[in-house]
């Protein structure tokens, strides 16, 4: 079967004068890198061979009647229209093969629920439109976005995207977490539903806002696992990717503290010069805003406004910085953003989208209008 | 055993009241004849596969290739929504109801609907919702862009759906209006207006099917109503049904939304088994297996319907004890639904088959149908659903069930009866180089995206990792080919209409007809009106098994 469709692939491929993009045609479940992935897997091919045995038993009695019992052959149609024992025999014998599907199905099911004994808990949260990871044992937290590459090139008309690699599957810091441990993860959203969803890892959650979840896993190789959101979250829905670096429990530990170290480090509140504040302010934005202000700072007709000659944006500076901090009921506050990021994103969008003031903010202009914790 | 016809033509001359169509455009707003609404419906209901259809393309257009070709995220959205909006409440619903109006009076034995004004007015309900849903399209801030299923906190919220949303929900009311009164007149119809020796079990599996299928319509459309409603009340007057904050639950709306979702497949896939199950014996020469196994599986699994709902929420965090009860109950639909397989293929069993359109679209129907019942069996056991849930297994599994099955029993029915109605043939030939593109042609388009799905492609994308190109690709090149031989369709439709090959057909049109439903006793074409007086005896050639 598989090998009819892949020939059929190739052909219509050829047919079109494409080259094939990928050699491996992926076709079934993978079996991922942790034990329930696995009996995940195994349930999964139980019940399609299960599907396939009885399809073949269906479909063959059904076209072998349709090739030996056609009017054309002179074939007479029996009349009988019942028979008590094979309808007993064909509603019990499925019965039992679904009794047969559901004790491994509940083990299986027993198995993830229980997210007793972890020896580490990461809260992640869901964004419009990116995870938010917080290490609950460490004080490790972070955002993790769409890498830059991917988020220019969907976003740009004519890019090719065989020239990114892992396109949309990519993100600018991952989720990094340690072999052999049992990693209990909380889920929430701060807006909207979504869900994650590794299948390496063999499940996908939904992150409901005002509602924790709970999941967990336990890896057992190293290596780079790939997913992403999987419920409709608005328009950059296939836009947040996850990115999952299992690591050996050494490299892991000196991950947190590189990691940690950097976290403790107060921002560069430095003068920048205006190249330098562009180019920053680029990545801020497109990391913060173009999800709803769009690459050319166009917005959305009728949703979301434009950045482009945008009074607020074109006005004064101190109220712009402080509606970025406060936000709107429409629009997230950012108050996240660090002083620098913040000059830097401000001159950002007041020199480019369309805009050309001519100003460069500098951190040390921007004024406090709320502190995040 | 075959139907002796009463001689209802013999009194249509002292009919005083009743003359026949009105003249001209004003016949169809004001008509209340039951074939006139049938036939409105179905007209209907065509057109909006043509407009859902249109709306598939363009969501095959931008997923031929990776990237953003063709349209906006927001507006691509929007497509998937409204797709499956227009195409549930606007193709196939209707389309049902369609057949519903035109074949129940005729089988039963019934001089109309019970109810012919109400009749009227639940189809010009119908296409007001339709174009209140439609008129979206073209406000500020696009048409809604949720999902068909209407999620809160998403749909609610100011930077995703602009001014559609009261227009969304107030289509729905009206859609659920006219859905809840065309299945009161359907019941009506059905018990009282009986030919008089036609007990329950001597009717038809298409009026059985569709007794059922109206019970599930009352049952759940006003849950919708009351869901969607609670969407405009958190959205405009401030209350938190579906807001945490409020101290509401987003999750409460899902489990709403899918207590009548649930049924509303099957109510979408229930009087396709009866189309099934009426065009297979004719074509086998052979009584239906298995008359009363049919109607208690079609019974038990609407009853099933109604308490299976959070399978479609296995990853939204529900108890474990939620999570084994709806995996269990689930998985038990498998049993009445593989009886009705097996008794379609027991019916086909040592039969003297032919192959005209409608059984070819009937046979294409039990298998691909089945296949779509195999990938729901898979997504029954909750563990590997956390794998295939909103992913491109589930798009394939539910497209298998609506597709190849809904819409081809939908186009097995245009065959099987367009004779009937029109009293021209159909042209075989065009029939079945119709059925071959699209029964090719659906599996080109939706079999790839199980491929797509066990890989790893969420399903409301509109770019995706280029590993899932080449899959994306055939199925779009599928869906194309798909998209345009149903214009074939169209074709055949107004050809047969005008007079087809031109060959009269028969009373009974095809080869003992008569013998299985008291339609095929009447004239060809079927005069205006019918059955004025019952009939006195029916056919029992389907229900042999308690005579």
């Amino acid at each position: 079967m598989n090998k009819i469709k892949k020939l059929f692939a190739g052909a219509t491929l050829m047919a079109l004068g494409q080259q094939a993009a990928q050699a491996d045609y992926k076709l079934n479940l993978m079996q991922g890198v942790t034990k329930v992935s696995h009996d995940i897997y195994d349930l999964h091919m139980l019940i399609l061979w299960i599907c396939v045995f009885i399809g073949v038993a269906v479909f063959g009695a059904m076209f072998y009647s349709i090739y030996y019992h056609r009017k054309s052959k002179g074939h007479q149609a029996a009349q009988f229209h019942e028979n008590t024992t094979v309808e007993i025999i064909w509603t019990i014998i499925p019965t039992l093969i679904l009794v047969g599907m559901a004790i491994p199905a509940t083990k299986t099911l027993l198995e993830l629920d229980d997210v007793q004994k972890s020896d580490m808990t990461i809260q992640i949260t869901g964004k419009q439109w990116y995870w938010d990871y917080k290490y609950l044992n460490n004080d490790i937290h972070f955002e993790s976005h769409l890498d830059e590459a991917s988020e220019i090139t969907h976003r740009t008309k004519g890019a090719d995207p065989r020239s990114v690699p892992n396109y949309l599957l990519n993100v600018d810091k991952p989720l990094v977490i340690p072999v052999k441990t049992k990693i209990r993860f909380v889920l929430t959203s701060a807006d909207v539903i979504h869900s994650w969803w590794v299948p390496d890892l063999g499940w996908k959650k939904d992150a409901n806002p005002g509602f924790i979840n709970e999941a967990w896993t336990y890896v057992d190789t190293a290596g780079v696992y790939r997913g992403q959101c999987t419920e409709l979250c608005g328009r950059d829905h296939g836009f947040m990717p996850i990115v999952v670096i299992a690591m050996e429990q050494a490299d892991y530990d000196a991950w947190v503290k590189k990691t940690s170290d950097q976290q403790k480090q107060k921002p560069d509140l430095s003068d920048q010069n205006r190249e330098q504040l562009m180019a920053h302010g680029k990545s801020v934005y497109l990391k913060n805003c173009v999800g709803c202000h769009q690459i050319e700072g166009s917005g959305v007709a009728g949703l979301i406004p434009a950045l482009t000659a945008s009074p607020k944006v074109t006005g004064g500076i101190d109220p712009l910085i402080g509606f970025l901090q406060a936000g709107t009921s429409k629009m997230p506050a950012f108050s996240k953003l660090k002083d620098n990021e913040l000059a830097e994103v401000i001159t950002y969008i007041r020199n480019d989208l369309g805009n050309k003031i001519g100003d460069e903010i500098q951190p040390n202009k921007i004024t406090p209008v709320y502190e995040d914790d | 055993m075959s139907a002796v016809v009463a001689e209802h033509d013999d009194h249509h001359a002292d009919d005083h009241h009743d003359h026949g169509p009105a003249k001209g455009l004003l016949r169809w707003i004001i008509t209340t004849n039951h074939k006139d609404i049938g036939t409105l419906y179905l007209l209907f209901a065509l057109a909006m596969f043509f407009v859902g259809g249109a709306m598939a393309m363009v969501i095959r257009a931008e997923l031929f290739e990776p990237g953003l070709q063709f349209v906006d995220p927001a507006f691509f959205n929007s497509m998937t929504t409204m797709h499956a909006l227009v195409m549930v409440f606007g193709a196939v619903m209707p389309a049902f109801v369609g057949l519903a109006n035109w074949q129940i009076p005729l089988m039963i034995g019934a001089k109309d609907m019970a109810l012919p004004r109400m009749n009227n007015m639940s189809f010009w309900m119908l296409v007001a919702g339709v174009l209140l849903l439609a008129s979206t399209l073209f406000m500020e801030g696009g048409a809604p862009n949720g999902g068909w299923t209407l999620y809160p906190p998403l749909v609610l919220q100011p930077i995703t759906v602009g001014k559609a949303l009261p227009f969304a929900v107030f289509s729905v009311h009206l859609l659920g209006i006219s859905s809840i009164m065309g299945a009161i007149n359907i019941i009506a119809t059905i018990f009282n207006m009986r030919a008089p020796s036609m007990k329950m079990m001597d009717m038809p599996l298409f009026v059985w099917t569709w007794l059922i299928t109206a019970f599930l319509l009352i049952a759940v459309m006003p849950v919708f109503a009351g869901a969607v409603t609670m969407l405009l009340t958190d959205k405009f007057f401030h209350t938190s049904f579906f807001n945490a904050a409020g101290g509401g639950d987003p999750v409460l709306y899902q489990h709403i939304f899918w207590f009548f979702g649930h049924p509303e497949v099957y109510i979408m896939i229930l009087p396709t088994f009866g189309v099934a199950s009426t065009i297979i014996p004719i074509f086998a020469r052979k009584p239906l297996f298995g008359y009363a196994s049919m109607v208690w599986a079609t019974a038990s699994i609407a009853f099933f319907s109604f308490i299976v709902w959070a399978h479609h929420m296995f990853t939204v965090g529900l108890p474990i004890a939620g999570e084994l009860y709806f995996m269990y109950a689930t998985m038990i639909i498998a049993v009445p639904t593989g009886v009705k397989v097996f008794n379609w293929t027991a019916t086909m069993w040592k039969g003297a088959m032919t192959f005209e359109t409608p059984m070819l679209f009937s046979i294409a129907f039990v298998v691909l149908f089945t296949m779509g019942g195999f990938t729901g069996l898979m997504m029954s056991i909750a563990p590997t659903d956390f794998q295939y849930h909103d992913t491109y297994f589930i798009v394939a599994h539910f497209h298998y069930t609506l597709v190849p099955a809904s819409v081809f029993i939908l186009m097995a029915a245009g065959y099987f009866w367009l004779p009937k109605w029109t009293g021209h043939m159909y042209n075989e030939k065009i029939g079945q180089l119709h059925f071959w593109l699209s029964a090719i042609s659906v599996n080109i388009l939706f079999f790839p995206q199980h491929f797509l799905g066990l890989a790893g492609m969420p399903r409301r994308i509109p770019d995706y990792a280029v590993q899932f190109a080449d899959w994306n690709m055939i199925s779009s090149i599928g869906g194309f080919i798909f998209g345009l031989s149903q214009l074939l369709f169209l074709y055949i439709v107004i050809d047969t209409i005008k007079g087809g090959t031109g060959e009269k057909v028969t009373d009974e049109v095809w080869e003992d007809a008569g013998k299985h439903s008291l339609e095929w006793t009447l004239p060809s074409p079927v005069p205006y009106h019918t059955w004025e007086t019952p009939p006195t005896i029916v056919p029992t050639e389907h229900v042999l098994d308690h005579h």
